[in-house]
């Protein structure tokens, strides 16, 4: 007699087999059948998460920090729609995810069951594929394709839903016996290897080019091409700006790095991408807080184009030198093109870029009333961790300094939502990171706002042993929203307040919640720090606890602005420096480079 | 410039594909003009033929955004000089016997035919290219039409090629 298991079973055997070693995720009625196996795995971790958006981000920041694909499980329903932001978040910024949801009873689809949601006609603009499983048999090969679809090309998230029916049905075919099944994806097909006459064509403009830039985004980090990169860069002597996404694909403290471009982007980054005569755009996508006003960026380059996924390329900006290719393979590739041609003469425009990077450094003032720096904050913070430490960061002002003032010089250390903006994203994020990597230092750099969205997932990871560092960069309201009503709105501060700060000024309350306490009351350390002379300490002092979580407050000025900026909509020839200063965007020194 | 342009897209036969095609049309921005569905020679695949009005660098976009759906197997486009376009026309058609004779000679003249006929009404079965159809609902409009409907374009490109045959091939290798 054949011997049979149940599709739970099934399910956890091929998590097991895939290669998942954890699992973030909260059972409930429709998912209870895998939980029951799932208990025994002795390979597969499961972390109880405190609300599901937790364990979907927390798989993101697992799969960030690692390259591996993350794993978030629900159960149907509202445990199921929870996920529904981190999965598009996921989509956005392609993070190989799985999600598993449990279903209701396969006969019960359709009839508004209790606790039953359509989670795959939810999910389907936001996914890369989703699956409603139908039979116990097919789960090994569902599990199997959900991680090959997950991981490879251009990757994201792949949802895998499970009926109760299906999870308690039973099954002749074990998955230890049919591993590796074959997939049954015909129309997937990811091309990985880029033409040789497209990257022959890209070395000879590159060749010829006078004001070259390297535009890279986070498809290199996803290639894992960041070694392919800064042999590239270093052979060309091309000077590089990474984006958001792909902070820390090239050393920031690297003589040819310029920086982050876009909105809040460096003068240099932003204004050598407008001035280039070409643009080699690798793995990353033209979105509009680079380009600014799409119609005047880079209006003088010529595109060379390599992406992975050729929706992208054309999309928004069409491309001269189209290449369809894993960035890892297109750079390799370009680097042994290239020997074959003659270097370009950089000179002139090292000397201008050089003339921009003197005149408009990153910089912040320091409040005149004494009180804290955010940037100073962050700034200590990245140099006092090191270039190992992993971080995490929510959605905002706070994340603009991050991304600005730590200077990242390894691979996978930076993790943000960049694409969909996702408030709430860096708790949960360090934590899936900090399970990924546990010798690893991981700090969240969190705002007041974005901390009080998801900052119950602090008691997963004191329960769990999971100690990652907090930074609230506490500035008593929404920052950005803020900022923003003060340069656009008149300083009508409408709903921006949130009450954090020692003292509210609108309505006197002071510090709600507090989040000493709170951090304390969910089984962290809780520290506060509200002037410059206690940051270095402060800091040192979290560093050195390595059993608990951390939380540190950082009681920062209200008033602090991100500058540079281009307002949204504005071309990028409109950034400012700092409010009303705009820099002399001709200025080239004594440069003979003739823009 | 916007055109309507015809695509032949090969995709699975399985549940929910076409939520999944029409779903990535209209969150694009695009509108469909005509979608029809059926069964191919294949038992795995189906056929979709789509008709939209789009420029043409919103059709590239679009088509690689549909290549990108994983049960989409391959998206042809169908020029209208090197295929043959059609559509199905059933209209209830008010005809009495004062106009049934005239009736019956406008159906006559669109090589229409009749499929169903009542004492003050019949029905006629047409097919051909949009423009062809449109002429004759214009030419039986003036005696009542009681009710229309018309099926999505098919659409086969002319000669002896066939664009099942590669993509069929890989979804055999992979059964």
């Amino acid at each position: 007699m054949t011997r049979e298991i149940t599709g739970a079973q099934s399910l956890v055997h091929s998590l097991e087999a895939v290669g998942a070693e954890v699992v973030f995720g909260i059972p409930g009625g429709a998912i209870l059948p895998a939980y029951d196996p799932l208990f025994d795995s002795t390979r597969v971790r499961h972390i109880l998460v405190r609300h599901e958006q937790g364990a979907g981000h927390a798989a993101e920041g697992y799969a960030q920090a690692t390259g591996r694909v993350g794993v978030c499980m629900a159960t149907s329903g509202p445990g199921a729609t929870n996920l529904v932001t981190p999965i598009a978040d996921a989509y956005m910024d392609s993070v190989p995810m799985v999600a598993i949801t449990g279903q209701v009873a396969s006969a019960a689809i359709g009839t508004d069951a209790f606790q039953e949601a359509d989670i795959c006609g939810i999910t389907l603009p936001i996914t890369k594929h989703n699956f409603l499983v139908q039979s116990a048999d097919d789960i090994p090969r569902t599990i199997a394709e959900a991680f090959h679809l997950a991981g490879t090309g251009r990757p994201g998230p792949v949802l895998v839903d499970l009926p109760k029916d299906i999870l308690q049905g039973r099954t002749a075919v074990l998955p230890h016996e049919v591993w590796p099944p074959a997939l049954d994806l015909p129309g997937y097909r990811p091309v990985t290897r880029p033409h040789g006459k497209q990257v022959r064509e890209a070395a000879k403009l590159i060749s010829a080019s006078r004001r070259p830039v390297l535009y890279v985004g986070g498809g290199v980090l996803k290639a894992r091409a960041a070694a392919q990169l800064r042999t590239l860069a270093e052979m060309t002597g091309i000077p590089v700006v990474t984006t958001l996404m792909a902070r820390g694909a090239f050393p920031d403290s690297h003589p040819q790095h310029l920086g982050m471009p876009g909105m809040h982007g460096s003068v240099a980054a932003v204004t050598a991408l407008q001035k280039a005569d070409l643009l080699i755009t690798l793995g990353a996508r033209f979105d509009d807080r680079v380009t600014g006003r799409l119609a005047s960026f880079a209006p003088k380059a010529a595109i060379i184009h390599a992406d992975i996924d050729p929706a992208e390329i054309g999309k928004n900006r069409t491309a001269d030198v189209p290449i369809v290719g894993d960035c890892r393979e297109v750079i390799t590739e370009l680097v042994a093109a290239l020997a074959a041609e003659q270097r370009p003469d950089l000179e002139g425009w090292w000397h201008t870029l050089d003339g921009w990077r003197r005149t408009y450094p990153l910089g912040y003032e320091t409040p005149p009333d004494g009180s804290l720096a955010p940037q100073h904050v962050i700034e200590r913070l990245g140099r006092i961790a090191g270039p190992e430490t992993i971080f995490s960061a929510g959605v905002g002002q706070h994340q603009m300094w991050a991304a600005q003032f730590i200077s990242y010089e390894n691979p996978y250390t930076w993790l943000n939502s960049g694409g969909a903006g996702t408030m709430g994203y860096a708790v949960p994020a360090a934590m899936g990171a900090k399970v990924g990597c546990p010798d690893a230092t991981v700090w969240a750099i969190d705002g007041d706002g974005c901390f009080q969205m998801t900052n119950q997932e602090l008691a997963t990871c004191a329960l769990e042993g999971i100690p990652i560092k907090v930074a609230i960069i506490n500035n008593g309201s929404l920052g950005m929203v803020r900022q923003w009503q003060t340069l656009f709105y008149d300083k009508r501060y409408s709903n921006t307040e949130l009450g954090t700060h020692p003292a509210s000024p609108r309505t006197g309350v002071k510090r709600v919640p507090d989040f000493v306490r709170l951090a304390e009351a969910l089984g962290c350390v809780g520290l506060r720090c509200e002037s410059a002379a206690e940051v270095d300490e402060t800091i040192e002092k979290a560093m050195a606890i390595d059993d608990a979580p951390v939380v540190v407050d950082f009681v920062v000025h209200p008033d602090a602005m991100v500058w540079p900026m281009v307002a949204a909509g504005a071309s990028n020839d409109e950034i400012r420096v700092a409010r009303d200063l705009a820099p002399d965007f001709d200025y080239t020194g004594d440069a003979e480079v003739n823009l | 410039m916007t055109t309507h342009h015809t695509l032949s897209v090969l995709v699975e036969n399985k549940p929910g594909v076409l939520a999944r095609v029409s779903g990535l049309f209209s969150r694009r921005g695009f509108n469909i003009e005509s979608l029809a569905v059926g069964p191919t020679e294949h038992a795995d695949v189906s056929r979709m033929t789509i008709v939209v009005a789009v420029d043409d660098l919103p059709l590239e976009q679009v088509t690689k955004q549909l290549n990108k759906l994983v049960n989409v197997l391959k998206i042809v486009e169908m020029d209208t000089s090197v295929s043959v376009q059609r559509e199905l026309l059933l209209v209830k058609v008010r005809a009495d016997l004062a106009v049934r004779s005239q009736v019956l000679e406008t159906v006559a003249l669109f090589r229409a035919k009749v499929v169903d006929v009542a004492q003050d009404a019949v029905t006629v079965e047409a097919t051909g290219t949009r423009d062809k159809l449109d002429a004759l609902i214009r030419m039986l409009e003036p005696f009542g039409i009681r009710e229309l409907v018309q099926s999505g374009m098919v659409a086969l490109g002319r000669g002896s090629r066939s664009i099942t045959d590669r993509s069929l091939r890989s979804v055999e290798r992979t059964a």
